[in-house]
């Protein structure tokens, strides 16, 4: 798996972290929404199919990375900075 | 009489080995059922033959989407094992090493269940600590623990690398004696046959496709090979968990689905005559009876549904094997191949009655779910049968995660990557 960081083009799997599923919302720190915080700590969509998920390039520019890669194949379909797209 | 017996060996042999029945049946989907399974693995053919043995229930039906033994009862690394810490899974894994112990027997069909003891090495003096707080926690729940020293680990482990200038050195070692490895394939067709034998249809190429519902409640399944009604509908489908229940609107849960591969090498001399695992890192070897090693590692640490991961993680495994038996640096691979793991927020298992009125569900095995087949299919028998827990599974619920009552070995958290 050849994931292209925007940063430095692309770049083997070895120098990339996983950081997991990007399809979470976290809650307000200030929230006391037991249901809401369930959710984001314990639940999951997993998806069969495209994947919205973290990564760092923690072998390279150590950049957050959010990434869109199908489950089924492992295809990459798009590489974005995660400070750009994520909330 | 037995099926298969001496005399029926015997007396097959004489006649040409052509009035052999087949081990099980290949019958056409009846219109409905007291109870479907979906999922023809391990734990669902356990807990169908379960269902006919012990609750007398053999309107059955086993649903596979592909051949029987065609998903992870088939492509894990055949240790089965009850090491652990917590109560809860030691009890459960323990009544499954029992129901293990007399499976051959049970089932009248050898599943080469071998009691040779699962040895998990330690490399520092905390580990030894861990290891001995472990074998305690085992023993006190009526399990077998024996903690080793560097020279009995010498003794009973001849290849391994026991210098001092070893990456990690050898310290000890936690022993479980009755541990051992299983066939994986016997254990499927074992149960397959059993349930078969008792009047359970096994239904293979026939992929359930969405739930029939009446209100809430779950009254049947639509398949590849028509709509199937039943009382009761189980679903035991492991890594592919998350697709099955969005089929019906289940679309969150507590589980990822993640890969794991298995390994085997080309046929040596016995070398290896126990599970041994490293405590440097990640990895369980042991060796089969044709001679080769057979072992794996961690996952590949991504969410996938493909049955194949990538070459950094073969990388990762090949060097552990290495620090620990740098005599098999010269040794070639044979086959490797990826099994899809449904990873649970605490690294335990769900045996539970629901989400939905008429369903119950089996997941989160992690990957340690064949050691769990007799067990798992036992509970979830007695679980579907009276429609609520066995004392044993009665932990494994659910709602767990929401409550703040976790099952977590390991002290880990919600990373299904690192369980």
């Amino acid at each position: 798996m050849l994931i292209a960081c925007p940063y430095c083009g692309p770049r083997d799997l070895s120098e990339f972290t996983y950081q997991g599923d990007a399809n979470r919302t976290r809650p307000n720190p200030m929230s006391n929404d037991q249901s809401a915080w369930n959710a984001y700590v314990y639940e999951r969509v997993n998806t069969a199919g495209d994947h919205r998920e973290f990564w760092q390039h923690s072998g390279g520019c150590r950049a957050h990375l959010v990434v869109i890669r199908s489950t089924l194949t492992h295809e990459i379909k798009s590489v974005a900075f995660a400070r750009e797209t994520a909330k | 009489m037995a099926e298969y017996s001496f005399l029926s060996l015997l007396r097959n042999a004489l006649s040409g080995n052509e009035d052999w029945k087949p081990a099980w049946r290949k019958p056409d989907p009846r219109p409905s059922y007291d109870v479907i399974v979906i999922g023809g693995g391990g734990h669902g053919l356990s807990t169908a033959y379960y269902l006919a043995k012990e609750h007398g229930i053999t309107n059955v039906a086993v649903l596979e989407k592909g051949y029987l033994g065609s998903g992870n009862v088939g492509r894990n690394t055949t240790i089965v094992r009850s090491n652990y810490l917590l109560p809860d899974n030691i009890r459960f894994y323990e009544h499954s090493m029992k129901l293990w112990e007399n499976l051959s027997h049970d089932l009248n069909y050898n599943v080469m269940f071998s009691q040779r003891g699962v040895l998990n090495l330690a490399h520092t003096p905390a580990q030894m600590d861990e290891h001995a707080r472990r074998g305690n926690a085992m023993r006190h729940e009526g399990g077998d623990a024996v903690l080793l020293g560097r020279e009995e680990v010498a003794r009973m482990v001849p290849g391994l690398d026991m210098s001092a200038s070893a990456r990690f050195p050898v310290l000890g070692g936690l022993l479980q004696p009755r541990a051992g490895t299983a066939r994986h394939d016997a254990v499927a067709w074992g149960y397959a046959r059993g349930a078969d034998r008792r009047g359970v249809d096994i239904l293979e190429n026939c992929e359930v496709t969405g739930f029939l519902r009446e209100g809430e409640r779950v009254v049947g399944v639509t398949t590849t090979r028509g709509e199937i009604r039943a009382k009761k509908v189980a679903v035991a489908v492991a890594g592919s968990t998350g697709r099955v229940m969005k089929l019906a609107g289940i679309d969150n849960l507590p589980i990822e689905s993640h890969v794991l591969q298995a390994f085997v090498s080309e046929s040596l001399k016995p070398l290896i005559n126990q599970v041994v695992t490293f405590g440097g890192g990640h990895l369980y070897v042991s060796q089969s009876d044709k001679g080769g090693l057979v072992f794996g590692g961690d996952l590949d640490g991504y969410n996938t549904y493909a049955q194949r991961g990538n070459l950094p993680l073969v990388e990762e495994v090949m060097s552990e094997l290495l620090a620990m038996f740098p005599n098999l640096a010269r040794v070639r691979l044979l086959r490797s191949w990826g099994g899809v793991m449904d990873m649970s927020m605490d690294g335990s298992p769900i045996i539970t009655p629901g989400p939905l009125p008429g369903m119950f569900l089996n997941c989160g095995w992690c990957y340690g779910g064949f050691k769990a087949t007799p067990a798992s299919g036992w509970c979830f028998a007695h679980t579907i049968a009276r429609g609520e827990a066995h004392p044993l599974n009665a932990a494994f619920t659910l709602d767990r995660f929401a409550r703040g009552i976790l099952i977590d070995e390991k002290g880990q958290g919600a990373t299904p990557k690192w369980h």
